[in-house]
C-alpha cells in the first residue's frame, strides 16, 4: 500500500535557523509537525492540543508565536528560528547559561518554548522586571519548576549577571 | 599513549603519558553543581520518544469511547481500512484473542475483574480506547479512526462512589460488585481513647478531590517487533519499566526478556506514567499484526480524559479524641477510594497510606475502615505524593478543625502532638519507623520565613481593605523507600516483598567512568547527582563520569522494582551507584597496589589518579593507564588476579516481615519532612484566593545537590497550589469529563505563583546508604495549608469548615454565603 497523495498540498519556502528551505508540505499539516517531522527539528515539543502550553513556541519574523496554532503554509515566506539555532555556533547563549547555572528546567521539555519566549523577551525589553518575565511566559507552562528559577534566570539575564 | 605495566615486574617508573584530569578538591556531595542534562536540553538536543523515528512506521490513533458506561453492540473498521495510506486496525475481540487480562492485585471481589487492553464487549468510562488505527501520518491515523463505527447501547452511569457502593449497578459483572477490596486497619484502642477522652470531634465528610499533575509531555511509545526473535522494543516514557514489563508480559504471553524498554528524556512522570500497560500492549499487538514499527503520542485531551488521575477519597464519620490540654489521643475514619473504571494499580493504594498512619502526631490509637470502589470515570494512576497524600491531608484537616473548634492555636496544638525529635526512630502504631527528623524546628524555620509574629496585624491591614487573610500550616511527610510486602496487606497471595534497584559503574579503556542506571528519571537530575557520588568515591571530578541517559533494559543495570518513584532514588538509586562504585574502587586499588607494589592501604585515589599516599609523584597512575590495563593490555596479569574495572550492584533494603494479621511492618525505609506555611488574602465578593506569602521547609536528610532538593520543593508546590486552588477533574453526571484539556483544568502559570520561600535543614537518616532520604513528593504540604489557611480567613466570616482538598473561587464563594452548611459538618462532644 503506497502513501496516499495529500488532498492538497502546496510547496513553501521558509527561512530556518538562517537556511533556506522550499518543502512542500499538506495543507493542513501544523507549522510544528512540519518543524518536526518534515524538518527533524525535534527540539520544538508538543504538550497540549489547544494553544495552551507554548512547549512548540518559535519566532516567525522575529515574534514569539505557538507553532501549533499556525499552519505550515501560513508561513510560507516568512523567516522562523527554533530552539536549535540560538546556539548556532556551539556557543549557548547568556540565557541558555543561566537556565543551566539557576536551575530553570528539570524534565527539559518545556524548556525550548520557555527559551524562545524569554529571548524575544529580552530582544524587546534587555532588562525586564520580575512581573514583566512573568508577564512574558504566562503563555508557557512549566509542570517542574514552579517558575521560580525560570523567572530568577530571565531576570539575571536582563540584570547582565545571568551567566 | 598505552601505559607501562612493567611495573608489575618492579622495574622502571610511571612513564605513562597522560592527559591528567584537572584537579578538584574532593566533596562533591553537598554542592550545588549545574545539572549535566541541561547542555542537551536547552539547545533542544534533548531526545524524548517522539523524537524517535523508524524508517516505515505507522502512526497510531485509538478510537475512544464517547459514553462513559456501555454495551458494545458492534465495531465495523472497513470503511478505515479502505482508506489509502491506512496499515491496519486492532479490536477489543482481537485482544482478548491474542493476550489475557492483565494480573489483578486485590483479593475478590476486585481480583476478578476482567481488564484488557482494549475494551472488550463494554465500556466503563468516557474515553475508554474499543479500537486502535495504524496509518501512514498522524492525520491519516486520526481520519481512519473518525471512520471506525461503533454502536453503542448505553447504561446506567456511576460518577459518584457513595452511589457506587450500594451495587445497584455493577460495572465488572466478572467481581459481582462495584466493591474493589475493603479492610479495617485497627491500632491502638481508639474506642477506649474516644471514651477516655475530654473532646470528642465529630466531621461527618472530607473530600480529596481527583486531579493529576499532568506532565507536559504526554505517555506514548514507538514500538519495533523483531520477528526473528519474538521481541519487542519500546522507546517510551514509562517512569517504572520493571513492574510495566510485570504487566504486560503475562498478557502477552511472552517472557520478561522479550520486553526491551528503552527511556531517554521524559518530558515528567509524576507518577501519571505508570500505568501505561494497556496502550502499550495494543502497540505491541499491532507492531506484530502489521509488521512495522508503529508510534504512537497521546493527545493533551485524551490524557486528561482516559490516562491515569490521582485517586480520589472521601473520608467520613470522623472521630477525633482530644484531651483537655490538646493531646490528641487517636482518631476512627471510614474511607472510600475511588479508582475510576479499572484499578491497576490503584489497590495498592487502599494500603500505601499506612506508611504515614499518624501523620506526624504521636496519637496511638487509629481504626481506619478503608473500602475502594470503580465508578465510570477515568483509571487513576500514583500521582505525586500518592496515596499518603490524601491521608496526610485528613490528618492536616483533622488537626485544624480540631483547633477550631476547640479554640486552640493550629501552632500550638501541632507542637504539642508532633513526635519530637527526641524520640527518633519512632515506631508508629503500624509498625513503622521515622526515621529522623525535628518537626517543630522545621515549623520554626518555616514561622520565621513567613514573619507569623505580623500575622495580625496583617489581617488588620487586609481588613481594610476588604480582604479576609488567613493563615494555614501544612505538615507533611514523604516516605521514601517502600516495602512492596505491604501488598500482601492487600492480598496475602501476592508475591511482592522488599525493594531493589541496580547500577553499574565500570572503568573504560581511556579512564572514562561510565554509570548506568536502573532508574527512570523524568527530570530529578540523576545524571548530575550520580556523578556526583561516583566522583567523590572514586576520586575524581563529575566531569569524568559518564551516566548514561535514560534506561535501557539491554544495560542490564535494572531490577525487578527499577523505576522512579515513591521517593526513593536517594536511597536505592544512589545506593547502588554507591554499591557499585566502591566495588569498583576496591578492585582500582587492588590493581594499583599491584602495580606500584605497594600494600592496598598505601594506595589513593584522588583527582583522577591511583596513587600512593604521601609517596613520590611518580607513583601515580592516571584512571587511563588502570582502564587500559585490564581492558587492553592484560597479559601481564598474573592468572589468578582478574579485575573487571565493570561493577553491578543492586541496592536491597532490608525490611523484616509484614505482619498480615494485625496489619503492621515496616512499610518504608525513611521519612522527609516538609512544613509548608501560606498566608493567603480572599475577596469576600468573589471567593478568589490569592496567595500572598508561602514558605516551604524541606528535611530530607543529606542534600547530595542541594539546588535540586530547591528545585523539587518549588515543583512539589506548585502542583499543591494548583491542585488546591483550580485543578480539578469534574465529571457530569452522564461521565463526561468537563475538565480535558489546558483551558478548562487550569494548572499555575508564572503569574499565578506566589514568590516561594525555602528553608531547609538536614536530619541525616540513619538507615540510608549516603545518609539522603528520597524526597520530591511532599508537595501535599500546600494543599494542607492552603486549606488550613482558607479555614482560618473564613473564621471573621461565618467560620466555615473547608471540607475539601480543591477551593476555587466559586467553592469559596459558598462557603461564605452557606458557612452554616459546612459547619453542619462538624460537632463537638465534650465531657
Amino acid at each position: 500500500m503506497s502513501t496516499p497523495a495529500p488532498a492538497s498540498s502546496r510547496t513553501i519556502s521558509v527561512e530556518v535557523n538562517g537556511e533556506a528551505i522550499e518543502y512542500e508540505v499538506p495543507a493542513r499539516r501544523l507549522l510544528v509537525h512540519f518543524i518536526r517531522d518534515d524538518l527533524g527539528l525535534t527540539g520544538t515539543h508538543v504538550g497540549c492540543d489547544t494553544g495552551n502550553c507554548g512547549a512548540c513556541t518559535v519566532h516567525v519574523d522575529g515574534e514569539a508565536v505557538k507553532s501549533c496554532m499556525l499552519l505550515a503554509v501560513q508561513a510560507d515566506g516568512s523567516s522562523i528560528a527554533t530552539v536549535e539555532g540560538l546556539a548556532a555556533e556551539g556557543e549557548l547563549t547568556a540565557l541558555q547559561r543561566a537556565f543551566n547555572e539557576h536551575h530553570a528546567l528539570q524534565c527539559g521539555y518545556c524548556t525550548p518554548g520557555m527559551l524562545m519566549s524569554a529571548t524575544a523577551l529580552l530582544e524587546q525589553n534587555a532588562h525586564p522586571s520580575e512581573d514583566e518575565v512573568r508577564i512574558a511566559l504566562q503563555g508557557n507552562i512549566c509542570r517542574c519548576t514552579g517558575y521560580v528559577n525560570i523567572v530568577e534566570a530571565v531576570v539575571a539575564v536582563g540584570e547582565g549577571t545571568g551567566a | 599513549m598505552s601505559p607501562s605495566n612493567n611495573l608489575l615486574q618492579g622495574q622502571g617508573s610511571t612513564a605513562v603519558e597522560t592527559g591528567a584530569p584537572e584537579v578538584l578538591e574532593k566533596g562533591y556531595i553537598g554542592q550545588s553543581i549545574p545539572r549535566r542534562e541541561d547542555k542537551r536540553l536547552v539547545q533542544g538536543l534533548g531526545t524524548f520518544f517522539d523524537d524517535v523515528r523508524r524508517h516505515g512506521m505507522g502512526y497510531v490513533h485509538f478510537v475512544r469511547s464517547p459514553y462513559a458506561h456501555a454495551k458494545i453492540l458492534s465495531i465495523d473498521v472497513s470503511k478505515a481500512l479502505e482508506l489509502d495510506g491506512v496499515y491496519g486496525t486492532i479490536t477489543g475481540d482481537e485482544v482478548a484473542i491474542h493476550t489475557d487480562p492483565f494480573f489483578e492485585m486485590s483479593v475478590e471481589p476486585g481480583g476478578n475483574i476482567k481488564d484488557y487492553a482494549l475494551a472488550v464487549g463494554r465500556v466503563r468510562h468516557s474515553g475508554e480506547p474499543v479500537a486502535a488505527v495504524c496509518a501512514a501520518t498522524r492525520e491519516l491515523a486520526r481520519d481512519a479512526a473518525d471512520l471506525v463505527e461503533v454502536e453503542y447501547d448505553p447504561l446506567p452511569v456511576l460518577v459518584d462512589a457513595e452511589e457506587s457502593l450500594k451495587d445497584e449497578t455493577i460495572l465488572h459483572d466478572d467481581a459481582g460488585s462495584n466493591t474493589v477490596w475493603s479492610g479495617v486497619f485497627d491500632w491502638g484502642d481508639v474506642d477506649k481513647a474516644l471514651a477516655e477522652a475530654d473532646h470528642v470531634v465529630k466531621i461527618e465528610r472530607l473530600h480529596f478531590h481527583r486531579f493529576s499533575s499532568t506532565p507536559l509531555e504526554c505517555a506514548g511509545a514507538l514500538v519495533e517487533y523483531d520477528k526473528g526473535t519474538a521481541e519487542w522494543t519500546l522507546h517510551c516514557n514509562h517512569q517504572m519499566p520493571g513492574v510495566g514489563a510485570i504487566w504486560m508480559a503475562p498478557a502477552l504471553r511472552t517472557g520478561i526478556d522479550k520486553l526491551r524498554f528503552v527511556t531517554q528524556d521524559i518530558g515528567g512522570g509524576f507518577g501519571n506514567k505508570i500505568c501505561l500497560h494497556p496502550q502499550y500492549v495494543v502497540l505491541c499487538l499491532l507492531a506484530r499484526k502489521l509488521g512495522r514499527p508503529v508510534q504512537w503520542t497521546e493527545w493533551r485531551t485524551d490524557q486528561h480524559t482516559a490516562n491515569a488521575h490521582g485517586n480520589e477519597r472521601t473520608f467520613m464519620d470522623i472521630e477525633v479524641g482530644v484531651k483537655a490540654d490538646g493531646t490528641m489521643t487517636g482518631f476512627k475514619v471510614r474511607a472510600l477510594d475511588d479508582c475510576g473504571a479499572f484499578p491497576r494499580y490503584e489497590p495498592l493504594g487502599c494500603i500505601i497510606w499506612a506508611q504515614v498512619t499518624p501523620g506526624m502526631y504521636g496519637w496511638r490509637n487509629i481504626r481506619v475502615d478503608f473500602t475502594q470502589v470503580c465508578t465510570n470515570k477515568s483509571p487513576v494512576s500514583p500521582n505525586r505524593g500518592y496515596s499518603r497524600m490524601q491521608h496526610l491531608w485528613l490528618t492536616e484537616r483533622i488537626i485544624d478543625i480540631v483547633a477550631t473548634e476547640l479554640d486552640l492555636d493550629p501552632v500550638v496544638i501541632r507542637k504539642k502532638n508532633y513526635v519530637k525529635t527526641e524520640q527518633m526512630p519512632y515506631e508508629t502504631p503500624n509498625g513503622c519507623f521515622y526515621d529522623s527528623g525535628d518537626y517543630a524546628a522545621a515549623l520554626d524555620i518555616a514561622l520565621e520565613l513567613i514573619d507569623h509574629g505580623s500575622i495580625e496585624e496583617r489581617r488588620k491591614e487586609a481588613a481594610a481593605r476588604g480582604k479576609l487573610l488567613g493563615f494555614g500550616i501544612g505538615s507533611t511527610l514523604d516516605s521514601g523507600t517502600n516495602n512492596f510486602g505491604q501488598s500482601t496487606l492487600l492480598n496475602p497471595d501476592l508475591q511482592f516483598s522488599g525493594n531493589n534497584e541496580a547500577a553499574s559503574v565500570k572503568l573504560d579503556i581511556f579512564g572514562e567512568v561510565v554509570v548506568t542506571l536502573g532508574t527512570v528519571p523524568q527530570g530529578q537530575g540523576h545524571e548530575t547527582t550520580s556523578s556526583q557520588v561516583v566522583a567523590d568515591i572514586l576520586g575524581c571530578s563529575p566531569d569524568q563520569v559518564n551516566v548514561r541517559r535514560g534506561h535501557d533494559t539491554w544495560f542490564n543495570s535494572h531490577a525487578g522494582f527499577s523505576g522512579t518513584y515513591a521517593s526513593q532514588f536517594a536511597f536505592t538509586g544512589l545506593g547502588a551507584v554507591k554499591g557499585a562504585a566502591e566495588l569498583l574502587r576496591a578492585e582500582m586499588v587492588q590493581l594499583a597496589a599491584a602495580v606500584l607494589q605497594a600494600p592496598e592501604e598505601a594506595i589513593e585515589l584522588a583527582d583522577g589518579f591511583a596513587r600512593i599516599k604521601d609517596g613520590p609523584e611518580e607513583a601515580a597512575l592516571p584512571f587511563m593507564a588502570l582502564g587500559a590495563i585490564v581492558n587492553a593490555n592484560n597479559a601481564f596479569l598474573p592468572p589468578d588476579f582478574n579485575p573487571t574495572l565493570n561493577h553491578r550492584y543492586v541496592c536491597r533494603p532490608y525490611f523484616g516481615m509484614v505482619d498480615t494479621e494485625k496489619k503492621t511492618g515496616q512499610l518504608t525505609l525513611t521519612y522527609a519532612t516538609q512544613i509548608h506555611a501560606a498566608v493567603v488574602e480572599i475577596d469576600p465578593e468573589t471567593g478568589v484566593v490569592d496567595v500572598v506569602d508561602y514558605a516551604a521547609v524541606d528535611d530530607c536528610g543529606i542534600r547530595i545537590n542541594p539546588q535540586i532538593v530547591e528545585g523539587q520543593v518549588h515543583g512539589a508546590t506548585a502542583h499543591a497550589l494548583g491542585a488546591a486552588l483550580s485543578e480539578e477533574f469534574v465529571y457530569d453526571e452522564e461521565g463526561t469529563l468537563l475538565t480535558s484539556n489546558f483551558y478548562d483544568y487550569h494548572v499555575p502559570h508564572a503569574l499565578d505563583m506566589p514568590p516561594l520561600k525555602t528553608g531547609s535543614m538536614e536530619s541525616p537518616s540513619p538507615v540510608a546508604p549516603l545518609g539522603a532520604k528520597g524526597m520530591g513528593e511532599g508537595g501535599g504540604g500546600g494543599i494542607h495549608c492552603v486549606c488550613a489557611a482558607i479555614q482560618d480567613a473564613l473564621a471573621s466570616a461565618g467560620k466555615a469548615i473547608v471540607y475539601t482538598s480543591c477551593n476555587p473561587p466559586h467553592r469559596v464563594w459558598s462557603m461564605l454565603q452557606d458557612p452554616e452548611s459546612t459547619r453542619a459538618n462538624v460537632s463537638v462532644e465534650s465531657r
